[in-house]
């Protein structure tokens, strides 16, 4: 099994994570509905895991993953990214993104089970709570002996719920070697920046405390994204969990939706969407 | 009216634990997962025979429901147990998104349900549960009346596809059902037929509506007696057909008045045979610290108010 495509290098990879931050706008702007800037902050991340990074089967699409590396993301509101990355890599088709979040639409505005979108393992957008079903994910995989990993995206806003460290303390202590979650480190949410609204003061110590391997990463640069996640992958299997706190810009791609938090949950009208588009190149992918 | 004997005395909870243990032979598929509570939930057993299959959460009952759905995604088929106020309130948006949106096969064990929990008092005995979770799209809820219908009751959710709420208690209760019983998820149970009154009760309620039952023969009146081991999906055929027979009906549970039984079978009766009801039920109200029986006398759930109940519905017909 390897990733859909034959596996990406870096120029291709920032070639697929800008029409995947296309793709976001779009399916934000069509609807007036969504959550652009989180999703244009991990477009990288995510273009690297489905093209690059993992091992996985989306032409046969299967609720187990026996033997494939697994997704979850915990942050559910960051959907168009996260639809955009399934459909470019093979799980439905491309032209679906044109019905996200409208009525009888498998692309729901948070990421859903119920209406079997290939790629989707579980409801996800209540927050604190992906980590925890990803653990299990874990656990059934040591039960199963399959070597895979599981790959987690968290938000930073998200760590505020107690649920996460209930998660973070059960993996650490249970030695979910097979876990590897990014922490998207923007430092904004719906109300502000995270340290205004409930400052963490320095996170990757916490998860230290209760016994994660901690590393730290850009997430917005290509290279480092496949520099450090090599790294992070060789400390696996080594009795600690391993999480990357990972820096990211919201809104990363367009200068308007940069530096602030006005864009977690709003769309961009007309004349905002064609200067959004016109700050990322056209693709030989194509739009959707 | 049919003569019901005791067996043994037994806690529901104990069957639950030699059901799952029985379960788990038969399926290795079965995981369990606990909070803290190993022996209250009487899973021991299940943890020396499967130790790789049993994971202590802690008391940490969210992240336990989390961990049971990714089980779950992975092919297994998970048991959490805890008490019933923590597998439940406590844990509600967990089990609505990432179990029962998410359909996944996670079967919610919760012993110390209702007022028979006794002296722990009211922060631990949860009146609302089964409120709760029948209001959850395509969750199943059951609550068995003994000891061998909640160690049949284990064996059939195993082997049901789906969320599963099943509720069980902590005291010693009459044992009257057979042993190795088949358990028919969705089909209530007629323990005595009769001409007067339906009587449907769910849990340990049903001995009371058998010791109700004897009462009012004795009265000269024929009460109809069916044991609703399952709330949700709820046997309509049965119920609609004894209302019909009886014209008037009377629900028995451990439960608030809001939400429980007397709300699905009245809910289904107005909406297809109007009839006479009575519940007896908690009116309303938390519980309190004392013994099972003592509560169970002063929240009006004891035999004489089942036969008062009756009695009332059958003056309206």
């Amino acid at each position: 099994m390897e990733t859909p495509q034959t596996i990406m290098d870096s120029k291709q990879l920032q070639m697929m994570a800008t029409q995947v931050r296309r793709d976001v706008l779009r399916q934000v702007y069509n609807v007036q509905s969504g959550h652009p800037g989180g999703s244009l902050g991990l477009a990288d991340y995510f273009t690297a895991l489905f093209f690059h990074i993992m091992k996985h089967n989306p032409s046969a699409f299967s609720m187990e993953a026996e033997n494939e590396d697994v997704f979850i993301l915990s942050n559910g509101h960051v959907s168009p990214v996260y639809y955009s990355v399934l459909a470019r890599s093979g799980y439905f088709p491309v032209s679906e993104l044109n019905t996200f979040r409208l009525l009888n639409s498998r692309l729901q505005g948070h990421p859903a089970t119920h209406e079997d979108l290939p790629g989707i393992r579980v409801a996800t957008g209540s927050l604190g709570q992906g980590l925890s079903v990803a653990a299990g994910i874990s656990l059934s995989k040591k039960l199963n002996n399959d070597n895979r990993t599981v790959y987690v995206v968290t938000g930073d806003g998200e760590l505020q719920e107690g649920q996460i460290w209930e998660a973070v303390m059960y993996a650490a202590h249970n030695k979910l070697d097979n876990m590897l979650v990014a922490v998207d480190f923007n430092s904004q949410q719906i109300d502000g920046s995270t340290e205004e609204i409930m400052g963490f003061r320095e996170i990757g110590s916490k998860f230290a405390a209760f016994g994660w391997e901690v590393m730290h990463m850009d997430g917005n640069n290509m290279d480092e994204i496949l520099t450090v996640v090599p790294l992070a992958q060789a400390k696996m299997g080594q009795d600690k969990p391993v999480v990357i706190i990972m820096k990211t810009e919201m809104g990363q791609g367009v200068d308007f939706m940069m530096g602030t938090h006005a864009w977690h949950g709003k769309a961009p009208n007309a004349e905002q969407f064609e200067n959004a588009m016109s700050q990322l190149p056209v693709t030989e992918l194509g739009d959707f | 009216m049919k003569k019901f004997e005791i067996t043994a005395q037994k806690d529901t909870r104990s069957g639950f634990g030699a059901g799952l243990l029985e379960a788990a032979r038969l399926d290795e598929r079965i995981v369990g997962l606990c909070a803290d509570l190993t022996g209250s939930l009487m899973m021991d057993a299940f943890q020396k025979e499967f130790p790789h299959r049993f994971f202590q959460a802690g008391i940490a009952e969210a992240n336990m429901m989390g961990l049971a759905a990714g089980l779950a995604t992975g092919g297994k088929i998970p048991f959490t147990g805890t008490f019933a106020n923590f597998s439940t309130g406590r844990v509600y948006d967990q089990i609505r998104q990432s179990i029962a949106y998410s359909d996944k096969n996670v079967k919610i064990c919760a012993s110390h349900a209702g007022l028979t929990l006794g002296e722990d008092g009211a922060t631990h005995q949860i009146l609302e549960d089964l409120g709760l979770m029948k209001m959850l799209p395509g969750m199943t809820v059951i609550n068995p009346c003994d000891y061998n219908q909640t160690k049949a009751a284990t064996l059939a959710i195993a082997k049901h596809h789906g969320p599963v709420y099943l509720r069980f208690g902590r005291p010693k209760w009459p044992v009257f059902t057979p042993e190795n019983q088949v358990f028919e998820i969705g089909k209530a149970l007629m323990l005595n037929e009769g001409t007067d009154v339906s009587i449907f009760a769910t849990g340990h309620l049903v001995w009371k509506a058998i010791q109700a039952g004897e009462a009012l023969a004795e009265k000269s009146i024929s009460a109809e007696i069916i044991n609703i081991h399952t709330i949700k999906p709820l046997d309509a055929e049965a119920v609609l057909n004894s209302a019909r027979k009886t014209r008037c009906v009377v629900t028995a549970e451990e439960h608030q008045i809001n939400g429980g039984l007397g709300d699905s079978i009245a809910q289904l009766l107005s909406r297809n045979l109007p009839t006479p009801i009575e519940m007896v039920a908690v009116m309303d109200s938390f519980g309190e610290s004392g013994k099972p029986e003592e509560l169970l006398t002063k929240y009006h759930l004891d035999t004489s108010d089942v036969v008062a109940a009756a009695e009332r519905a059958m003056a309206r017909k």
